[in-house]
């Protein structure tokens, strides 16, 4: 794989909110993207493993994200459910560059994480 | 041979004075005294009270003529100087000359009469001395006596609050913004109109007049801005200037006052000066505490000793009972200067520090100034206050590290430290309390009543209970808000209040978050307290919200989400009807369904189209019903008297008039009403947080009821007669629930905390604290009170609410 074409332009930095996030829909489902208070960008399954929630309207902080439907608390970085509840989301490489949001081409393959 | 004193003035200077003469050396000096008053030195500062009644002039009386006669004091009482001969050494007197050896000025001041028109009618008084006081006390025999006071400073206010309490009528004239500004900020100043305005003082600020009217006697003082106050008698009280045309006229130095040394000599070093006639060191005193400073170095200075008054910091209290204010030094804001201010809103509590190069040089109290005198000693002291910073505003108790650590800083305290502001139980009482078998918080409670009222204090009880009960009590340990910080709810609330945490961050800095920006439990609460008690000045988080409340529509478990548009008070009609059909059929909502809350629900709308249906709806007059919101949710009404044959009142009209007053308002839980139009209750009114039934005398007002996960009736809070009134209470009655309640705390559990009593006091009895409410309540409605469907139905929002991209079509490789 060439290094130029792992990434995936999704648009600028500037369209996700500071602690918040936006999807990008798939063939295989949406994928949240979310910019954290320090602006660092993670990529997630925007479904929560509990009843589908969707983790992008979930509040934002620190590294991690809060479902909106029922609170699950999920660690952005592993995508592993906190404390008590068991579960764990995708999640896929993202990063910034020159104020744009770049994401892992290999999220396009059902299957790799 | 004893030496020859002339003091002239029988004021209070020249009475310390002469008592630390004698007290020193009773031969010294054969001291003749002359005053202006016909009687000797009496403590003019006391005046008030006897204008108010509180005292008699006989207990203000400093030196009585056993005093003067046992200490060989020659009295001249009524006798005014009019000349000195300083190449004669003699003071000249309408009944001739005295010779001296030394002379003692104390001319103390005279009131400054503005140059108005009428200013010399009969009834235009002063208030500086006895006969002044007894002038005013002449026309408060007569019932319903008007008086205008010009001058909302410390004299004029006494003067008012005085007259008042003789049973005038009194209204104050201020020309600047606010009460007493050489000695209070706005805030305090603020306060302090507040408290007069509660006791029946009419207060106007900035007001300038222009002019008094009458016929021979006062018959009005007109303003500048053509207002005409009705009045008989028109104290002056607006200032004061130093009494020295004596002095000046014998050829002693002057500028603002009679200019002294720090010896207390003029340029005659045989004549000294004190009181407020001088001028020291470019400062003329206008309190007595630095003149009796002077006053003790012009008598050792006498007495052949060099000593010396190196001016003085005043400090100032109002004498106007019930009314506790202090201010100290130099208060206003700069560059370089840091404040630390608390507040205690409810209490009408408010504390402020100046600080520069970490020291203290202004100090302005109102509510309770308990430590007043503390921080006026670190003020003269120049004392460097870094290392107590921290707690430096809570005063002594806490001061000396003793900050971390709670128990400590209550331990410290004295027995009559104020524990239960609300029905003021100091630490003694409740010890005492313990002492007596009291072993548990109710048991405190019932006996003491502290922590009964708005519970606010119940930590700070049951630390006085562990300390007196040591092991056999232990504090039930509060429960903060969540694992971001070790403080309750109710601890964040009185931090953002008191030290005036006006940003998320500012509260998490403040109060030691030990997360770097809270969490989903802290950050929505944080968000709702921030804006509820700073409606203009903090900005809403929508990313601290809850997916709801910032998308402005509910979300429903497939992600999609419902459309809720208003109707006021579950009236509607054919338009409405209409493109509320038609938004349905053309953004293909599933289920149209109608609500618990008398309207209909567009459930299933795709979060890309919720724009473009508000748009829709808004088109038609729809506005959001802010079925996701803390917020106010439904007014329910019935027919009420339009159409029903057992309608009392208006129930459907009030219903209206509640929805179109409240909506929009933030609250810390949802909030429902109802109205019903008769005792039968077709709109469940009774089980709302706030219901009202219609009677034929007035409406019944209910609040604090439930339907919900607990069901419980409403409780009574009020009946009255007139619509308005209803209104208001209603209004007061949310405006405390947002003040005061917990995040996510419905009024029926806060009022379960709080105690109907305590909130019936304050939004029904206490009709000025209900008006405040209302004007707190409507202000945050300027901010808030905007259909947040209109604000976002663009093509802004239409893109945020859109995916950031469609990867659908994109090649895995
Ligand atoms: C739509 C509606 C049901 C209906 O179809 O009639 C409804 C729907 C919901 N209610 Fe309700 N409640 C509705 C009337 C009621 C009522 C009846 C009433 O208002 O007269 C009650 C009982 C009265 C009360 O609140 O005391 C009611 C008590 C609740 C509660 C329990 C509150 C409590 O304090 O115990 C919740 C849960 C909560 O708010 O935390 C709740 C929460 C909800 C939520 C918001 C659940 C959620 O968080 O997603 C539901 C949203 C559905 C949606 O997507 O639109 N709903 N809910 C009603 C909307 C009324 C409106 O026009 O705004
Ligand atoms: C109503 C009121 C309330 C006050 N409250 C406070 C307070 O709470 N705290 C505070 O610190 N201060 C207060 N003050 C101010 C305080 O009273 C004065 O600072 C203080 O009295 C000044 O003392 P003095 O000796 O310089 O002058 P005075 O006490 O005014 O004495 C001067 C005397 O000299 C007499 N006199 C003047 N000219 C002649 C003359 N030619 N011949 C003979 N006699 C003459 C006058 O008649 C007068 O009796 C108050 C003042 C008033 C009027
Ligand atoms: S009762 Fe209310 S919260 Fe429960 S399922 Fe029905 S609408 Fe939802
Ligand atoms: S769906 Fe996410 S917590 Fe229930």
């Amino acid at each position: 794989m060439i290094a130029q074409h792992r990434w995936i332009d999704i648009g600028p930095l500037a369209e996700i909110p500071v602690r918040g996030a936006r999807v990008v829909k798939t063939r295989f489902g949406c994928v949240a993207v979310f910019r954290t208070a320090t602006d660092e960008v993670f990529a997630t399954s925007n479904a929560c493993p509990h009843k589908g929630g969707p983790l992008s309207e979930g509040i934002v902080h620190g590294r991690k994200v809060t479902c909106p439907l029922h609170n699950w608390v999920f660690d952005l970085e592993t995508g592993e459910a906190e404390g008590a509840d068991e579960g764990r989301i995708e999640t896929f490489a993202a990063r910034i560059d020159d104020g744009r949001v770049l994401l892992d081409r290999a999220l396009l393959v059902k299957g790799v994480a | 041979m004893a030496l020859k004193l002339v003091v002239i003035g029988a004021g209070m200077a020249s009475g310390r004075a002469m008592e630390h003469l004698i007290e020193a050396n009773d031969e010294l000096y054969d001291i003749t005294l002359f005053g202006a008053e016909p009687r000797g030195n009496y403590n003019r500062i006391m005046l008030s009270p006897v204008l108010s009644g509180e005292k008699s002039y006989e207990e203000i009386v400093t030196h009585d003529a056993a005093w003067y006669e046992a200490h060989g004091v020659a009295c001249r009482f009524g006798e005014r100087v009019t000349a000195i001969d300083r190449m004669r050494k003699v003071v000249i007197s309408e009944k001739g000359e005295t010779p001296y050896d030394r002379l003692l000025i104390a001319t103390g001041s005279a009131p400054f009469i503005i140059p108005v028109p009428g200013r010399d009618l009969d009834g235009v008084l002063a208030y500086r001395d006895l006969g002044d006081v007894n002038r005013m006390l002449g026309y408060a025999s007569k019932p319903g006596t008007k008086a205008v006071v010009i001058g909302g400073g410390l004299l004029g206010l006494e003067a008012a609050a005085g007259l008042k309490a003789r049973g005038m009528e009194v209204t104050v004239v201020h020309l600047m913004g606010h009460l007493m500004e050489r000695q209070l900020d706005a805030s305090a100043g603020y306060l302090l109109q507040r408290e007069l305005e509660r006791r029946g003082i009419h207060v106007i600020c900035g007001a300038n007049t222009r002019e008094i009217r009458g016929e021979g006697k006062v018959e009005a003082v007109l303003l500048e801005d053509g207002r005409v106050l009705e009045a008989d008698v028109v104290v002056m009280a607006v200032g004061i200037r130093p009494n020295f045309g004596l002095a000046q006229s014998c050829g002693l130095k002057y500028n603002r006052g009679l200019l002294v040394n720090d010896e207390m000599k003029t340029d005659d070093p045989e004549v000294f000066a004190i009181g407020e006639c001088v001028e020291h060191r470019g400062v003329c005193y206008g309190l007595v505490a630095p003149l009796y400073d002077m006053a003790r170095v012009a008598a050792r200075n006498l007495l052949g000793f060099h000593e010396t008054f190196e001016g003085a910091e005043t400090s100032t209290k109002l004498k106007v009972t019930g009314v506790d204010l202090f201010s100290a030094g130099d208060f206003a804001e700069g560059e370089g200067r840091e404040e630390i201010v608390y507040r205690d809103a409810m209490r009408g509590i408010y504390k402020r520090l100046v600080i520069e190069s970490d020291r203290i040089i202004g100090v302005v109290m109102y509510g309770d100034t308990a430590d007043g005198g503390w921080f006026f000693q670190k003020l003269k002291d120049r004392e460097d206050i870094s290392a107590i910073r921290d707690t430096l505003i809570f005063g002594p108790a806490y001061a000396g590290g003793a900050a971390l650590d709670p128990m400590a800083a209550v331990a410290a305290l004295p027995d009559d430290a104020d524990i239960c502001g609300c029905n003021g139980v100091c630490k003694g009482k409740i010890v005492a309390a313990i002492r007596g078998g009291a072993e548990t918080l109710e048991a405190v409670r019932a006996v003491t009543k502290a922590s009964a009222s708005c519970g606010s204090c119940t930590g700070l009880v049951e630390q006085v209970m562990a300390l007196t009960l040591g092991d056999g009590f232990s504090v039930p340990s509060a429960k903060p808000i969540c694992g971001c910080t070790d403080l309750t709810h109710e601890d964040v609330r009185r931090l953002i209040k008191s030290r005036e945490l006006k940003s998320m961050p500012a509260v998490w800095q403040t109060c030691g978050w030990k997360t770097s920006c809270g969490c989903h439990v802290c950050r929505p609460a944080l968000n709702y307290y921030l804006l509820a008690d700073w409606p203009e000045e903090y900005h809403d988080d929508p990313q601290s919200r809850f997916v709801n409340e910032r998308n402005h529509a509910n979300i429903q478990k497939d992600g999609t989400f419902s459309v809720v548009p208003r109707m006021w008070g579950g009236l509607t009609n054919p338009r409405e009807l209409r493109a509320i059909a038609d938004a349905a059929e053309k953004y293909n909502v599933p289920t149209v369904k109608v609500t618990g809350g008398q309207r209909l629900d567009l459930l299933g709308v795709r979060k890309e189209d919720l724009p473009a249906i508000w748009a829709d709806l808004n088109a038609a007059g729809l506005v959001s019903g802010h079925a996701y919101a803390k917020g106010l949710r439904t007014v329910k009404t019935c027919v009420g008297t339009d159409h029903c044959r057992f309608g009392t009142q208006d129930s459907t009209g009030l219903g209206v008039a509640l929805e179109k007053r409240m909506w929009g308002a933030w609250t810390p839980h949802k909030v429902k009403m109802a109205v019903s139009g008769c005792p039968r209750n077709c709109a469940e009114a009774t089980c709302k947080d706030v219901g009202v039934v219609c009677v034929d005398a007035g409406f019944e007002v209910g609040v604090a009821g439930a339907a919900g996960m607990d069901v419980k009736a409403t409780e009574p809070l009020a009946k009255v007669a007139g619509e308005d009134e209803a209104l208001e209470i209603i209004v007061a009655f949310v405006q405390l629930y947002r003040e005061n309640a917990r995040y996510l705390d419905r009024p029926y559990k806060w009022v379960a905390k709080v105690g109907m009593d305590w909130v019936r006091e304050r939004v029904v009895d206490d009709v000025e604290h209900r008006r405040e409410l209302v004007r707190r309540f409507d202000l945050s409605q300027k901010v808030f009170q905007k259909d947040p469907w209109a604000e976002r139905a663009t093509p802004a929002t239409e893109r945020a609410y859109a995916p950031l991209a469609d990867l659908t079509q994109e090649a895995a490789e």
